[in-house]
């Protein structure tokens, strides 16, 4: 059974200032006498454990990088939105709130949506302050962009590094608290396992990446800013350390998890090369505000892009969608590429890309403009392809970049073990079936600047004068010796293949099953080919090395195993939602015009599933969503 | 498609901090050009373990220039060949059929070897945790456009914000001095209207936690050479005139004097 999700009553634009008076506080100075473990220091974890630490909690904070500075955060290039109608165009917190709803495809909770639109403004205005170098008018002011799915300019951005400069900003926010005490910083410490007494969250047992050692850590509560489970695909936008672990080990401990089969693919990175390729790289969305993208309309074109005239090339977003053209959503965007492709008529020497064409933007702008907006783009692209973007259309196709899917969430961001939060792209609750360009760092500041802040102390109030479990419980040294046994075992199988061998086909079935596009018989497929592999895993893997020392082969070893597992149940889950919405296109369920079609009647909910063991599958939950004030129209954006 | 190569690389070795190093001789075969610098590596460790030997352990993640973790010196260079490029985004077109390719991890007394091409770079951590922040609590800001910036302001403040944080500039420099990376952070916050309460007790304590880790600037340059976002060595010279006037302006002292 899913626990009530705490959504508060009222008109929807005052529920989150009523709650935030209705829930408990802790006092000022009760405030030190509780520890509070982060784990991930990205937006979500940096900004929540510096937050925290200003607030007067202790604050344990764990990454696995060397530094917190490298989560994945760092790399997000576009923007972050924000409601501030500094354009005069029109936004307002509502709209930001409708289109994100809406963009969602109506499968997030409104309530979470709203009060997200709500503290976008507080974020500009705090990261200002920290000093981000956001883009300024010659005046002084701050500028805008627009990005896909919206018809308003509200998205700030720093050159193509915006991830990069507002993780800085956490980050030295963290550190400062770091400097003051009330931070503990902890790097090179990757969290193995959820450590939970009498039913409630109590601690973490950690392995020292560099040492290999294997320690227990206790507090009051724990959150879980950990990112997402993009790499499920091997080849994905991805870090190649980002996986699903932390978030899995707290699943396997009770936390259900919500709508895994809402995975985003991203229209525009560059296609693939060859097969040694490790990662695929984004060229961001902001791309798009001035790119055209393109094919030729013959599928055999040998000629080069420069040589095919106007009359033969085929705009097809604009074509298709002439009200939101090029910026359509990402979804729209990513599934339309691949019918192309689809079709023959891609690009490249594999013909797996579509053009991205600058050529009618420098003409009107200026090479000077537009090196100045995305100049850093342009020079990746240049670096990873050879080609110059400036002379040539850059060739792009879609790849996995973000999943909306994640731990499930109450209003107050606890997962179902009470102390356990998911913050950030852990967990599920604001984007629903599709996340819109620029809001994933907007949702992270948010949930760790001005949501979780507030809503841990509704847990913790009752909780004064509590000790912490020791770490010498049992709980503790079981959770260790499951941990210790576990690594062991990865070193003792003595099969024949690496890890990374198996991520990689394991990647292949989930892109061929559970990619873009998905039917019952593929997903079918994908169950008992994701199994065998897994069994051929675990009897062939090939581990060398200590378990003493920096040993990666460890690290990937566990990262892969539970990647196996989360596979199995996005295919269950996409097999049960026989509905297409958002980044879920189930071919079963579209409209004449091959748009996702969905089921509001039976599928408006969200799907939570709950562990049963390692040998049983997992028990499907639902949370009915109810839409106060969005009506539930078929997305159009023509 | 994109053309092979054949190359011989000099990998060095390290089991752990206090393990005696070398180099170990490997032959990559068939490389294909468009592979990146890390995919090789990638190659050659799943040959490793092919063989049952323990695969090379190097720093990356993000793969795409921006985390800063990747890092090693690739024929001496740090990041290797390329001009402002770091090394997961350094791509095998650059190299020719036949070369040998000596790789080693960063050369610095502040940046123990963890393993192989693994170094400890947490002094850089330091450096911030001494002062690289603007104290603006949350919730304590005022509206982001009450202070106006002049885009030129904004603009330099970027560029010194780009930096990685990857430590290319220290394991470059003759000295191991961190000048670079201390003058980008510096330079980035006291460069920013918001940045000016707390402008000189921040080049003070930086400069200063710097001193306690890394060498001297001798004004060698090859930091800037080697940076991967190219930042400017004229930020060191904002470094120096800010860590000056601090023991002028630091408030601190101010009454202490006479």
């Amino acid at each position: 059974m899913l626990p009530d999700s705490k959504t508060p009553a009222g008109p929807m634009a005052d529920k989150w200032d009523n709650h935030k008076f209705d829930i408990k506080l802790v006092n000022p100075a009760n405030k030190r006498k509780f520890k509070i473990i982060v784990i991930g220091t990205g937006l979500a974890g940096a900004s929540a454990a510096a937050t925290l630490g200003e607030l007067g909690y202790e604050v344990d904070a764990f990454t696995f990088h060397d530094s917190p500075r490298r989560a994945h955060s760092i790399a997000a290039q576009g923007g972050i939105n924000a409601a501030k109608n500094y354009r005069n165009d029109g936004d307002s917190v509502h709209r930001l709130f409708y289109d994100t709803v809406k963009g969602g495809d109506y499968r997030s909770r409104e309530a979470n949506v709203h009060r997200l639109a709500q503290v976008s403004v507080d974020i500009i205005d705090q990261m200002a302050a920290q000093g981000v170098p956001f883009a300024r008018e010659y005046g002084g002011l701050l500028d805008n962009r627009s990005f896909g799915g919206a018809q308003v300019s509200r998205t700030f951005y720093a050159r193509g590094q915006t991830g990069q400069q507002l993780l800085l900003g956490a980050y030295q926010q963290m550190m400062r608290q770091v400097a003051v005490g009330k931070v503990k910083l902890h790097t090179q410490m990757e969290m193995l396992d959820l450590v939970v007494k009498d039913g409630h969250a109590c601690g973490i047992v950690c392995r020292n990446l560099t040492t290999g050692e294997i320690s227990s850590h206790s507090g009051h509560a724990v959150v879980l800013a950990t990112g997402g489970y993009g790499n499920v695909f091997y080849l994905s936008t991805n870090a190649m350390a980002c996986n699903v672990t932390a978030a899995w080990r707290a699943h396997r401990k009770g936390a259900f998890f919500a709508n895994p089969c809402f995975t985003q693919i991203h229209p525009t990175c560059i296609p693939v090369a060859d097969e040694f390729q490790s990662k695929l790289t984004l060229m961001s969305e902001s791309l798009r505000n001035d790119g055209r993208i393109w094919v030729p309309r013959t599928p055999d074109e040998t000629r080069g892009p420069t040589q095919v005239p106007e009359s033969e090339r085929y705009y097809y977003l604009e074509e298709k969608y002439p009200a939101f053209g090029n910026l359509v959503p990402r979804d729209v965007a990513s599934r339309n590429a691949k019918t192309v492709v689809d079709q023959g008529m891609g690009v490249g020497p594999l013909k797996n890309g579509v053009y991205l064409d600058f050529a009618d933007a420098i003409r009107r702008d200026g090479r000077d403009t537009i090196e100045e907006k995305y100049g850093n783009l342009f020079q990746m692209y240049e670096r990873i392809t050879g080609e110059d973007p400036y002379a040539v259309p850059m060739r792009i196709y879609p790849a996995t970049h973000y999943t909306m899917g994640g731990l499930w969430v109450d209003y107050n961001l606890m997962t179902t073990i009470p102390g356990l939060y998911a913050t950030g792209e852990a967990n599920f609750s604001d984007h629903g079936a599709n996340r819109l360009g620029a809001s994933a760092l907007m949702q992270g500041l948010a949930d760790g600047y001005f949501v979780l802040p507030y809503t841990i102390g509704d847990y913790l109030a009752p909780r004064l004068g509590d000790v912490p479990v020791p770490t010498d419980d049992p709980v503790f040294k079981a959770a260790e010796q499951g941990v210790r046994e576990r690594i062991r075992h990865f070193l003792s199988i003595g099969g024949t293949k690496s890890p990374d061998h198996f991520h990689r086909e394991l990647g292949k079935l989930v892109w061929d099953y559970i990619g873009m596009a998905r039917n019952a018989t593929g997903l079918e497929k994908a169950i008992t080919e994701v199994k065998a592999l897994s069994e051929e895993f675990w009897a062939d893997l090939r581990v060398l090395g200590a378990a003493d020392t920096l040993n990666s082969s460890i690290e990937k070893a566990g990262r892969v195993a539970d990647f196996f597992e989360l596979a199995e149940l996005m295919a269950r889950d996409a097999l049960d939602r026989n509905e297409s919405c958002g980044g879920h296109f189930r071919e079963e369920s579209q409209t004449e015009e091959n748009e996702a079609l969905r089921d509001d009647e039976n599928y408006a909910h969200v799907s939570a599933w709950e562990w049963n063991g390692p040998d049983t599958p997992q028990t499907k939950n639902t949370e009915q969503l109810t839409f106060e004030v969005v009506k539930l129209t078929q997305r159009s954006y023509k | 498609m994109s053309e092979t190569l054949d190359l011989t690389l000099n990998v060095w070795r390290q089991e752990g901090p206090n393990g005696a190093g070398r180099f170990e001789t490997y032959a990559a075969r068939n490389i294909p050009t468009d592979a990146s610098f890390l995919e090789m590596l990638d190659v050659i460790n799943e040959e490793l373990i092919e063989q049952g030997d323990v695969p090379i352990e190097f720093p990356h993640d993000c793969r795409e220039g921006i985390c800063g973790t990747c890092g090693m010196m690739i024929n001496g260079r740090a990041h290797g060949p390329e001009k402002g490029t770091a090394t997961c985004q350094l791509h095998m077109r650059k190299f020719s059929n036949g070369d040998t390719i000596d790789i080693e991890p960063w050369r610095a007394v502040a940046f123990p070897v963890v393993r192989d091409l693994v170094v400890d770079r947490s002094p850089l951590d330091k450096i911030v945790e001494s002062g690289g922040y603007i104290t603006a609590p949350t919730g304590t800001a005022p509206d982001a456009n009450e202070i106006p910036i002049p885009k030129e302001v904004a603009d330099s403040a970027m560029d010194a914000a780009a930096c990685i944080g990857c430590g290319a500039c220290v394991a470059a420099c003759p000295n191991s001095a961190a000048q670079l990376f201390t003058a980008a952070k510096v330079w980035h916050l006291n460069s920013l209207p918001q940045g000016q309460a707390e402008r000189f007790k921040r080049a003070e304590a930086m400069v200063e936690t710097m001193e306690q880790f890394f060498g001297s600037c001798t004004n060698h340059g090859e930091c800037t050479e080697a940076c991967p976002k190219e930042i400017p060595q004229d930020f060191i010279a904002y470094l120096n005139r800010d860590h000056l006037k601090s023991k002028i302006f630091n408030r601190k002292l101010a009454g202490q004097r006479g």
